[in-house]
């Protein structure tokens, strides 16, 4: 047999970057270059336990090591959670189609994130910052539930507040200790003056309640579902429209996705379910 | 299309001939009522006059369970080369599974080809035969009673002999390797073959009306029938395991026992399976039986029309005649039509 498609290249945990208390990034050296678009998947291995997707958090611009963060939700995960640095881990891909930043080339982006989903926003921000003198501005709203549940808190907090043409605001559900910034739902500090709807395109990432109401918010604003981009997560578990786990419509996430304009799922019922 | 004419006393000879091109794979009788595509050690033992087997062609070309690669933690990855990539010649597939291979190549061919599937697929001869409905059958409502592609040769049965068509390089081979046992079409050979061909229309028992289906059933989104439907069903899968067009599998890591070593295998799953649309952190897109049931008829009828342009229902129907429930696909579609209510 020519090329497999399902084996993965050899890869090692360099290095574990404790988040929050449920959410670790996980920096991954593979043995042979390894490229993607930012927004695309991959399908880290651990041997002997499984597969499972995630969408890289570093720039793709990095060529010499990815980054991804992964919550401890199910049985991999958790595992992976309790593995240490020099672990072996495989890695395939990357699959499916990421975010079109060409296409906001001149435009306002509209950034709408929370919790495990700034792991995907993490790395389209970063490759809209190398170029953001391309870009009319980027414009951040992120919610988690509590302050110390945010991911990437030292550039979150930091570095990323005082970029020029970023606009970076943060909500937490609850606040809590010396939090003294929004408290509140993501939506909450969603406001019409934000951007400029006719210049502008969105981009939704976070837990599936979260993106729903987000995205009900900016078609209020007057965003065009074209101009809304999804990232969908469901179990996309081959990467490339085969095993049929990740069934939209009439899209497989990995293969079509997993971003997605809203134009083009809006015809399906429970996208969000 | 080149075609030739097999007496039927010749068909054991003619069947010798095949042998050389690969291991001969033919349907047998298993039971009383069930047949299997499988080896033989006498010609005699074939069945031609089978309705369906129980599994489709898939078994051959898509394995029930599959070896991806094998792993080591000293050695890292390796993807073996299987020894059963011997060539095979499957002999008296009928038109409608033949269908259905054709719709497993768009599936498992296109920009990511899976290698596991390819290696098999092409090294498949297949052999058709033509065949006679009976209640179960609704591929003349499918389109996929006839094949004109897909099939290295194929046998029409036209009472004391067979009308062979030769549809690839390959089955020219072999027509031309059994030789002195054919001879050339002649003029009560067409009219038989026309007999035989209205013969096989005016058998269909079963019709379903399968044009505007996939707006119908976005239109019925919501109907009752998915509840109805969802109550009976069992979630058992057998529909899946026996449709010649399901092809979704699930990928798991089996270790050695000493744990530094193991494999990455894949097996038919089925979207009727309670996990089947399970993610990590316990959120089940699909949890109720009648959402699986009804994303199992929408894929076959109303999502795989979007993405290749026809249904993926071949119409054998082994998904109705092994349904442990009685769950009867053409039912189903008659009562979103409601042209008749169960």
């Amino acid at each position: 047999m020519s090329k497999n498609l399902y084996q993965p290249v050899n890869s090692e945990i360099v290095d574990i970057i404790d988040e929050s208390p449920t959410i670790k990034s996980f920096v991954v050296v593979a043995e042979e270059p390894f490229k993607f678009k930012t927004g695309q998947f991959v399908e880290l291995t651990l041997p002997g336990e499984g597969e499972a997707p995630f969408t890289p958090s570093s720039s793709p611009a990095d060529t010499e090591k990815m980054e991804i963060t992964i919550m401890k939700a199910g049985r991999v995960t958790a595992l992976l959670h309790e593995s240490q640095k020099g672990q072996k881990v495989g890695i395939r891909g990357p699959y499916g189609r990421g975010y079109p930043v060409d296409d906001y080339v001149g435009k306002e982006i509209y950034i709408v994130g929370g919790g495990v989903g700034l792991a995907p926003i993490r790395s389209l921000f970063l490759t809209l910052v190398d170029r953001i003198q391309d870009f009319k501005s980027v414009v951040c709203r992120f919610g988690a539930k509590a302050p110390d549940d945010f991911i990437y808190k030292n550039t979150l907090f930091g570095a990323w507040q005082n970029i020029d043409g970023v606009d970076l605001k943060l909500t937490v559900d609850e606040a809590n200790g010396d939090w003294n910034g929004n408290v509140g739902v993501v939506t909450k500090i969603l406001n019409r003056g934000d951007v400029d709807v006719r210049n502008a395109v969105g981009v939704v990432c976070g837990p599936p309640i979260m993106m729903k109401f987000a995205t009900l918010k900016l078609l209020e604003f007057g965003f065009a579902p074209k101009d809304i981009y999804l990232s969908m997560e469901k179990n996309m578990s081959c990467g490339f429209g085969k095993c049929g786990h990740c069934m939209l419509g009439k899209y497989y996430v990995c293969k079509d996705g997993p971003v997605f304009t809203y134009e083009q799922i809006k015809g399906y019922r429970n996208i969000w379910d | 299309m080149k075609m030739v004419i097999l007496p039927k006393e010749s068909l054991p000879e003619f069947i010798g001939h095949l042998c050389p091109f690969g291991e001969l794979h033919v349907p047998v009788k298993v039971s009383e009522k069930s047949y299997a595509f499988g080896r033989v050690n006498d010609l005699s033992d074939i069945e031609l006059n089978y309705t369906r087997t129980i599994l489709p062609l898939k078994k051959y070309v898509f394995k029930p369970v599959d070896v991806m690669f094998n792993f080591c933690a000293a050695t890292g990855y390796e993807t073996t080369v299987e020894e059963t990539d011997a060539k095979r010649v499957i002999f008296g597939v009928h038109p409608c599974d033949i269908h259905g291979l054709k719709i497993l190549d768009l599936v498992f061919g296109g920009k990511y080809v899976d290698g596991y599937y390819s290696a098999r697929r092409n090294k498949a001869a297949i052999v058709g035969m033509d065949c006679i409905p009976d209640e179960f059958c609704f591929c003349r409502s499918t389109g996929t009673d006839f094949v004109d592609t897909g099939f290295d040769l194929f046998l029409s049965d036209i009472g004391a002999s067979y009308l062979v068509r030769v549809g690839t390089s390959l089955g020219d081979d072999m027509i031309r390797a059994a030789d002195s046992l054919l001879r050339e079409v002649q003029e009560q050979d067409r009219q038989a073959y026309k007999r035989r061909s209205t013969q096989r229309r005016e058998s269909f028992q079963t019709e379903v009306q399968l044009q505007e289906l996939p707006e119908i059933m976005d239109l019925e989104y919501d109907s009752e029938v998915w509840r109805r439907v969802g109550d009976k069903c069992l979630s058992c899968g057998t529909c899946s395991m026996v449709c010649p067009t399901c092809y979704c599998y699930a990928v798991f890591d089996e270790l050695d026992l000493a744990g530094g070593s193991g494999r990455r295998q894949r097996r038919w799953d089925s979207c009727l399976f309670k996990d089947y649309a399970l993610v990590a952190g316990g959120h089940n897109f699909r949890p109720d039986r009648d959402s699986r049931i009804k994303n199992r008829y929408f894929h076959k009828q109303r999502g795989f029309v979007s993405q290749h342009g026809r249904p993926s229902c071949v119409g054998c129907g082994r998904c109705k005649v092994y349904c442990l429930v009685g769950i009867d696909i053409v039912e189903v579609i008659k009562e979103l039509r409601s042209e008749i209510r169960v």
